[in-house]
């Protein structure tokens, strides 16, 4: 029986360790550790300018840390190995906030893209694919249509469609639900659950989003601006239940301190 | 399915029995490694029924499902029975959504017929050709308000942009403009010489440079510098709703946005071409010093021969004309840009193009015209 498992379970999908990161030598984010299990809907966290998106930036390569290391199941980037780079890449897919969509391309060329750079599938295979791609965030029949013709949370699902091409086997995800009206955002969170469900898919999802974390996410760190770095870490229900902190606790209970 | 990158070992086992064909799936399957295609597979086989499994799969993910539908189709095609209960059921269900999105995704043909690809185009240069009177229309509306309320206009923002297309232009207008009249007295001097007139290089430049050249090779590098400029801006301003925001507070973008930058051009484009002129005549002068042995005194007094005060109106009132030209297409296209990446882009070429057809247009008219009124 097939079962889309890593072979490896116990290789972290996403390590990092003693992370730093920040711009023009302002530290935004100290001395990070936490690791992802394999197969994992894992939560960053966290107000707005904690930090969230420079984290995802550093851990997608993006950006440079200015310390520290990030490892995917073992394997760092190699600034000398652009073939080491590429093969690492394959291996992950990025939900950008906006859906970042190329705009001069289609929908369907858009998500083509990846499977022609990666791949040395025939243009029908890569049409079957980008069509099943498509389906799967709902958007069959806008194949053809170019990014500024759709809407918002349809840039986003296409955006996700393009991440999942290449069936990456860890997702990051900037801010999904950001923007989006609530049945929308809930469609997405049910898609994310059914990713992980068939493939077993490792995402990693920058967000406030209370309704998703609670719904779909298993773990979640949670980073503050003060403090630079992670000031809790476990699952959702456990945090706002057990945590004493109140910055948690504020966050978790959209703002509202318990007396 | 994938998990860490890992060599694709995929592999298909095929045991026929009678006009029945078991296919047992095993190995790896990644989407981005070489795969078994069906066809390799069947060879010259055409069993009436196909049994699909997957058994032996380790990992898994759309490249073994490529592998599955392109089998299911070729059933579906010959009329074999393709079972494929023994997959299982994520499998079956992915293979559904694949047969249904294979069924569901028609691309549509964007291209149109001559006829209608020209009557779209005609009617497109009658909407720009409306666009742009509309603009121009609006500018001059907009700057006869200002004129009447001048402590409305921006004029901190006028300055920024006299400082970006004025002062921070010189080393590129110095460097054109020199060589422009380095290169106009190489070519003058290659036809003076032969009948001894070697002297008068000093009027072709001086009246080529303060006539047209000064004017129109300023217009032409802030057409490329500042315009495209000001299009990408406004482009991307309107892109990221900026330009939306503003109509909404009541604030015109012609007044926020176009008439400062206008003004800047207005006023700085004659200064340019002022300079201009004089590097172009140096350039001239040093080509005559250095080719003709031509001193600059004497290149001095025989240009005041012949360039009058009239020559250098000529020039200036030619810049004030392209500045405003290069200032009007800049911002005209940068507001019509699109809302992406691809139209800021489309609205900068635009932008030039644009500007540089017109600049071109109107030095023809004004020669015209000034020969017409004896300037």
């Amino acid at each position: 029986m097939a079962e889309p498992i890593p072979p490896h379970p116990a290789t972290p999908a996403i390590e990092a360790t003693q992370l730093t990161c920040g711009y023009d030598g302002n530290v935004v984010l100290q001395d990070l550790t936490f690791a992802v299990k394999p197969g994992e809907i894992f939560f960053i966290i966290g107000g707005s300018g904690c930090g969230k998106s420079t984290l995802l930036r550093n851990l997608i390569g993006i950006q440079t840390p200015m310390s520290g290391t990030v490892k995917f199941f073992g394997q760092t980037f190699s600034e000398h190995d652009m073939a080491a780079r590429r093969a690492l890449l394959k291996t992950f897919g990025v939900l950008y906030q906006g859906g970042a969509l190329w705009s001069s391309l289609t929908l369907r060329q858009n998500v083509a893209l990846p499977l022609e750079e990666y791949t040395g599938l025939s243009p029908s295979e890569i049409q079957e694919i980008v069509a099943l791609k498509l389906s799967q965030v709902g958007l069959t029949g806008f194949e053809d249509y170019y990014p500024a013709e759709i809407s918002g949370g349809m840039k986003k699902r296409a955006g996700l469609a393009r991440a999942l091409a290449l069936d990456p086997a860890i997702v990051f995800l900037d801010e999904p639900s950001a923007g989006l009206d609530p049945i929308t955002s809930r469609r997405l969170d049910e898609l994310v659950l059914q990713i992980r469900e068939m493939f077993g898919t490792t995402i990693a999802v920058v967000s406030h989003e209370l309704a998703s974390i609670f719904s779909i996410a298993d773990r979640v760190i949670m980073l503050e601006r003060g403090a630079k770095g992670i000031i809790a870490e476990g699952k959702p229900r456990d945090l706002a239940a057990n945590s004493r902190d109140p910055r948690v606790i504020e966050f978790l209970h959209r703002g509202d301190l318990p007396t | 399915m994938a998990a860490r990158p890992e060599t694709s070992n995929a592999r298909v086992a095929v045991q026929t029995k009678g006009d029945a064909m078991e296919v047992s799936l095993g190995g790896t399957w990644q989407i981005t490694e070489p795969r078994p295609s069906w066809d390799e597979i069947r060879g010259v086989e055409n069993p009436a029924r196909v049994r699909l499994h997957v058994d032996d799969v380790g990992k898994w993910d759309s490249s073994m499902l490529l592998f599955l539908f392109g089998a299911q189709q070729w059933c579906r095609v010959t009329g074999a029975y393709c079972d494929t209960e023994a997959l299982p059921e994520k499998v079956q269900l992915l293979l559904n959504q694949l047969s249904t999105s294979h069924e569901t995704s028609v691309p549509f043909d964007r291209s149109e017929n001559f006829l209608i690809t020209v009557g779209l185009a005609t009617q497109d240069v009658w909407v720009k050709g409306k666009a742009i009177s509309h603009f121009v229309g609006e500018c001059v509306l907009s700057a006869v308000r200002l004129v009447r309320n001048p402590a409305k206009f921006r004029w901190r923002d006028c300055l920024v942009e006299m400082q970006q297309c004025g002062a921070m232009s010189l080393p590129i207008v110095s460097l054109i403009s020199f060589l422009v009249g380095v290169t106009l007295a190489y070519t003058g001097a290659l036809v003076l010489r032969q009948y001894g007139g070697d002297i008068y290089v000093a009027d072709l430049i001086g009246l080529a440079m303060v006539r047209e050249m000064g004017a129109m090779m300023t217009g032409v590098v802030l057409a490329g510098r500042t315009g495209a400029a000001f299009a990408a801006t406004l482009g991307n301003m309107k892109a990221n709703e900026e330009i939306d925001a503003l109509e909404t507070l009541g604030i015109p973008a012609v007044n926020f946005l176009v008439l400062p930058r206008l003004l800047a051009l207005g006023v700085m484009m004659p200064l340019l071409a002022l300079y201009a002129n004089a590097l172009g005549i140096l350039g001239g002068m040093a080509v005559a010093r250095g080719l003709l042995s031509i001193s600059p005194t004497a290149y001095m007094v025989e240009m005041q021969t012949i360039v009058s005060m009239g020559d250098v109106m000529v020039g200036v009132i030619k810049a004030v004309t392209f500045g405003l030209i290069v200032g009007l297409a800049g911002c005209l296209r940068g507001l019509q840009a699109e809302r992406s990446a691809a139209g800021v882009g489309q609205a900068a070429t635009s932008a030039v193009v644009t500007a540089i057809l017109f600049i071109i247009v109107s030095d023809a008219i004004f020669a015209v015209v000034f020969n017409i009124v004896g300037l």
